[in-house]
């Protein structure tokens, strides 16, 4: 009897290997398991075998259907899920193809780079400042130190509206509207468009600036140099040489411009930078005690430093930008690049 | 402005390379724009003698020479006439090249070799004279190269001195600069000519009427000059800083000028009438010809020179040609003056005459100057014109011009304001540097700078020449303290953050036009007369017509964006645009209204025309879903559409006011026909303004909740056969008119517009929502409720219910 049980599970488990469908399985069950099956028919024969091997029989006979029925049971489970996912693929797409969303707009690169500006001096505490864009001249000059026939004027091409009324040259008319409306200490930026009369590759009628001022007791030389150095290296990068350059502004005094290394040559010298290794950036200096004379500052007892930069110039060096007509052309082509 | 270094070492030594030099300005404030390498346009001509000459045998013109350069001795066919044997000249060898590119090769001139050819100022492009060959001076070493024996290379730099340093706009400006920088001592031009016995006052005389516009005149007389080209080593000087050499005498002017930046002018005594000067203002309309052959009608407070009679120049800007030097002229009278720069600034800005002389003089020169230029000037012209000068000079200063004197600089407040403190020593040396004079009063100074340093008047003049000198890079940095900051955005700010951040999630780009516009956009978009939209705030001096006024809409520049990209073949487009429309005030002189406004415009496939909407064109309801989406997004709850046929530039039956709580806060609506077509563009377009103030004003972060109801809602759907100019928002407000407790929201689901439904009649299908906070609503409740509200729209609109399910 054991000799046709170890026979029976062989035969089995062949069968078993050799079954592909769910109905092969279940004949497999049907004619092992089944109430009429081999193993039961083994199984009542058990009473014939001699009483000392009856409980090692009955065990084994057990264990192969145990076995047997486990089998089964694995391989139409198996059998039953691969159906399903036969269905699921008859369901299939392309999922390649685009969505269906509107495609992200862009901000214009101005104000990204305006904000980017705007940010750094944020962390620094300094505080966003707005005026009018078609200013008195005595906000855009006069209070600036800069008098009516004055040589000085020619530093900007004017836009006038009348006598005494232009569009601004600078945005540096918010610095003195802001003084007036408000003791030290002072920390502002101010962006925004600004115009002059003068059209090229390089120029553009209307353009951007970000200019600033803090003011406050003690503030020296040695801070306009730290604040803007930290500024550079936020926007350009650590590792961005700076200089600092002896100039001339009338609202400021000691003036300075700060060239940055040449961010297309590395400093070696080429077209951008015109040979020269160096890019001229901003615009700063200690106010100039005329211009806190004309808002009522006190410049024995309070110091301070002011800084401009034209955001388009930042904007074409950090993007490559080699014509800044195209700011303002707003052709979908280019800005959708940013 | 041209510096060159050549006519720069006369008056200071430079052991330092063109680069290097041009640095050390840069970084003392002196910009080097540009270093440019001048030399002539030749090679390979050395200097040579004439060893023996005879005639050509087979040509009457031509002579055969033997030329050594020293140690070889070349024949050389010449047809020039003014050589002669011992001459020294120069010598263009063979292979060497001319201007022109003219290459010298080994010849046979009939029937007589010539190697080499000797050569006139002009063929080698260093002077005008081409009368015959160029004799050079025998002190020459023979065989040398021409260039470095003539001294004719030279390097340029283009200097951007700034509107302050007046003092610069001269080569002992920047002389004195390079001294200060590299430590070096100046050499000033010394000045010493011999006086005739004959006394300038027997001569002339000036009289100054204006003296607040003239406080200094100065005047010599020279007799006996001989006109004629200025000297080689003169020409070459004014020609590297751009000056075209005229005349010995003319010369003489431009180049004291170019030396000290004093303006001078030579007037021929002969055309001046009474032989003698008066310094007036011009009588009204009086006709002036000025040196550039120009005619002028001149106003009454243009400052003029004159003779006893008329106008011989004008003052300060350009003299006249009823005086001018010519080939013969004898007799000059050299002007040195001072004029007032505001006057002269004022005069070439109205004449639009910017001179040499008026730059100078507009800048302010050195007021004390005067006479040393006029001296060195007729010293020059002695040295190159012949000529005696007059004893005396007429030096006529009726009005002391005010020069700082004893400016007390604390060394205390240098340090306040560097942020480094600076030795006492140190600050004496630097200032000393500049030829300023240092006064120890106590631990501090009492500074006196020199009379042409016109800029320096104050403590932080002084300071920022301290800085400057010593140089920005050795000022350490610091960061100030940063204080707690509680307002570093204002509400303003974060809106037009949030808003450009909504459109760019809603697909829109954003744009940014020029602010000016052409005044012909009012036509364009049709305003009215009497639109305040075409109050423009109008620019006096524009660049174009088209940038002439200011815009008063945002919409007119969102047009021309589409134009230009339909022109680049982008046919959809989706842009927004926050900037300033300008509205002028009525009274003169009054700052324009500026208000910000964000505008956005729509055109062309909904979504790029892609595979799952194929067609779909975006439309008035897509920017009005944007529209109520921004509102929703900013918590501004009660916005509201209503339609309007009146809206300027868009279309009557596709536009609608859009109004935030009860204020109008914009208009929408699609372009108008009449506008497309006069802009030229063949797309239907769908248009959005709104008043950006007023979202700032009502936007909000706050909120407060509900519960969230527990129950169940219920709701009945409804179409309606109304007609068609019933606006949906009427049947709306008609259902909530009773504020019936039990309804929650109304939904339009369905608007239907054609088979089986009459003409000028629409189908429209709501779902009303019916909820109780307290209770399940019964079929009974909701029914009472439902009808009513069903009754009530029906009644007043007259509206059939076309089909009605629970």
């Amino acid at each position: 009897m054991r000799e046709d049980l170890e026979k029976l599970r062989q035969c089995a488990e062949e069968e078993l290997k050799a079954a592909k469908t769910r109905d092969g399985f279940l004949a497999i069950r049907t004619k092992y398991l089944g109430r009429k099956g081999l193993l039961t028919s083994l199984l009542r024969k058990l009473g014939d075998a001699s009483p000392g091997d009856r409980p090692v029989l009955g065990k084994l006979t057990n264990q192969i259907k145990e076995e047997l029925s486990e089998k089964i049971e694995e391989a139409l489970g198996c059998l039953a899920s691969s159906g399903k996912d036969e269905a699921l693929l008859v369901e299939r797409i392309d999922v390649t193809l685009p969505g269906r969303g509107l495609k992200y707009g862009k901000l214009h690169p101005i104000t990204r780079i305006s904000r980017e500006i705007c940010d750094v001096f944020s962390s620094l505490g300094f505080s966003i400042a707005e005026g009018p864009e078609v200013e008195l001249d005595y906000y855009n000059f006069e209070a600036l130190n800069i008098p009516r026939d004055h040589p000085a004027r020619d530093m900007q091409d004017t836009l006038y509206v009348s006598d005494n009324i232009v569009l601004r040259t600078h945005t540096s008319p918010v610095q003195v509207r802001v003084m007036e409306k408000m003791k030290p200490p002072v920390r502002v930026v101010s962006p925004g468009k600004v115009y002059r009369r003068d059209s090229d590759v390089s120029h553009t009628p209307m353009f951007h600036q970000v200019e600033g001022l803090l003011v406050d007791r003690g503030v020296s030389f040695g801070d306009l140099k730290g604040v803007l150095t930290y500024f550079v290296h936020q926007v350009f990068g650590a590792s961005t040489a700076l200089r600092f350059r002896p100039s001339f502004f009338p609202f400021t005094e000691p003036s300075a411009e700060v060239d940055i290394q040449c961010v297309m040559c590395g400093g070696s010298g080429c077209r951008v930078c015109g040979q020269s290794g160096w890019l001229e950036i901003l615009g700063s200096g200690m106010v100039d005690p005329e211009v806190f004379k004309a808002v009522g500052y006190d410049s024995e007892e309070f110091t301070g430093f002011a800084f401009g930069l034209g955001v388009e110039r930042i904007a074409m060096l950090k993007y490559g930008i080699s014509d800044i007509r195209l700011f303002f052309e707003n052709d979908q082509r280019f800005l959708e690049q940013f | 402005m041209l510096v060159s270094l050549r006519w720069l070492k006369d008056y200071v030594d430079i052991d330092l390379s063109p680069q290097e030099l041009a640095d050390r300005l840069t970084m003392a404030g002196l910009e080097v724009d540009a270093i440019r390498d001048v030399r002539p346009d030749f090679k390979d001509i050395v200097v040579a003698r004439i060893l023996d000459i005879r005639p050509h045998p087979n040509a009457d013109k031509l002579s055969l020479c033997n030329i050594t350069t020293g140690d070889q001795t070349f024949p050389v066919v010449c047809g020039a006439q003014n050589i002669r044997a011992g001459d020294v000249v120069p010598l263009a060898k063979v292979g060497a090249s001319l201007p022109g590119g003219y290459t010298i090769k080994s010849t046979r001139i009939r029937g007589e070799q010539s190697e080499g050819m000797l050569c006139s100022e002009e063929e080698m492009g260093i002077g005008p004279d081409a009368s015959g060959i160029m004799i050079l001076s025998k002190n020459l070493f023979l065989g040398e190269d021409l260039v470095s024996a003539l001294d004719l290379q030279d390097t340029v730099f283009d200097v951007g001195v700034t509107p302050n340093r007046s003092d610069c706009f001269s080569i002992i400006g920047i002389a004195r600069e390079v001294a200060a920088v590299t430590g070096k001592k100046i050499r000033y031009p010394k000045i010493r000519f011999e006086e005739a016995a004959e006394d300038i006052r027997g001569v002339t005389s000036v009289d100054i009427i204006h003296p607040d516009l003239c406080p200094r005149y100065a005047a010599r007389v020279i007799k006996g000059v001989r006109t004629g080209p200025s000297p080689q080593w003169m020409r070459i000087r004014l020609d590297a800083v751009g000056l075209r050499p005229i005349s010995n005498v003319v010369d003489v002017t431009n180049f004291v000028m170019m030396e000290f930046g004093q303006p001078l002018h030579a007037f021929d005594f002969r055309y001046l009438e009474e032989g003698r000067i008066v310094v007036r203002g011009a009588h009204d309309q009086e006709e002036f010809v000025s040196l550039d052959g120009k005619s002028r009608r001149l106003r009454a407070d243009t400052l003029m020179i004159c003779d006893g009679v008329k106008p011989v120049a004008i003052a300060g800007i350009m003299g006249g040609l009823n005086s001018e030097i010519q080939d013969d002229t004898e007799t000059v009278l050299l002007e040195s003056a001072y004029f007032n720069p505001a006057s002269i600034r004022k005069t070439a800005k109205a004449l639009g005459m910017s001179t040499d002389a008026a730059f100078r003089f507009e800048r302010g020169i050195d007021p004390e100057g005067v006479l040393r230029a006029l001296d060195r000037a007729a010293q020059l012209i002695v040295e190159t014109a012949g000529g005696k000068v007059c004893r005396n000079r007429i030096d006529n200063y009726p009005r002391q011009i005010s020069s700082s004197k004893d400016i007390p600089l604390r060394v205390s407040r240098a340090k306040k304001v560097l942020g480094v403190a600076v030795r006492a020593g140190e600050i004496k040396k630097v200032l000393k540097s500049l030829e300023m004079s240092v006064e120890e009063s106590g631990r501090d100074f009492r500074v006196t700078p020199p009379t042409f340093r016109v800029d320096i008047s104050r403590e932080i003049d002084l300071i920022e020449e301290i800085a400057r000198l010593r140089g920005y890079g050795n000022i350490p940095e610091s960061i100030p303290p940063i204080p707690v900051q509680t307002d570093v955005k204002d509400r303003k700010k974060i809106l037009e953050e949030r808003v450009k951040a909504f459109f760019n999630g809603c697909g829109f780009s954003e744009a940014i036009n020029y602010s000016f516009t052409t005044p012909a956009s009012a036509d364009v978009l049709g305003f009215q007369r009497d639109d305040e939209r075409r109050r423009f705030v109008r620019i006096v001096n524009p660049l174009t017509d088209d940038q002439s006024v200011m815009r008063t809409t945002l919409l007119y520049g969102l047009l021309q964006t589409m134009k230009t990209n339909v022109n680049n073949g982008c046919f959809d487009l989706k842009y927004f645009e926050k900037g300033k429309t300008f509205i002028a005030d009525t009274e003169e002189g009054v700052l324009p209204r500026e208000q910000e406004k964000i505008s956005a415009l729509i055109t062309g496939a909904r979504y790029d025309n892609l595979w799952h909407s194929k067609g779909l064109q975006s439309d008035f309801y897509d920017l009005k879903g944007c529209v109520e989406n921004l509102f929703r997004a900013l918590n501004i709850a009660s916005v509201s559409f209503m339609s309007a046929m009146d809206v300027t530039c868009l279309h009557p039956g596709r536009a609608c006011r859009i109004y935030a709580g009860d204020r109008e806060a914009g208009v929408l609506g699609e372009v108008h026909p009449d506008v497309l077509e006069r802009m030229d563009l063949k797309r239907r377009a769908v248009v959005f303004e709104i008043d950006f103030d007023i979202l700032a004003g009502q936007f909000s972060d706050d909120a407060s909740t509900r519960d969230i109801q527990k129950f169940p809602s219920s709701s009945r759907d409804v179409a309606f056969l109304i007609d068609r100019d019933v606006e949906a928002e009427k049947i709306l407000n008609l259902a909530r008119s009773e504020k019936e407790e039990l309804l929650e929201k109304i939904e339009i689901f369905d608007v239907y517009i054609g088979k089986s439904i009459p003409e000028n009649m629409k189908s429209i299908a709501l779902r009303f929502t019916y909820r109780s906070a307290g209770r399940t609503l019964t079929d009974e409740e909701v029914g009472r409720v439902h009808g009513r509200i069903v009754e009530r729209i029906a009644g007043v609109t007259g509206a059939r219910i076309r089909g009605e399910q629970d």
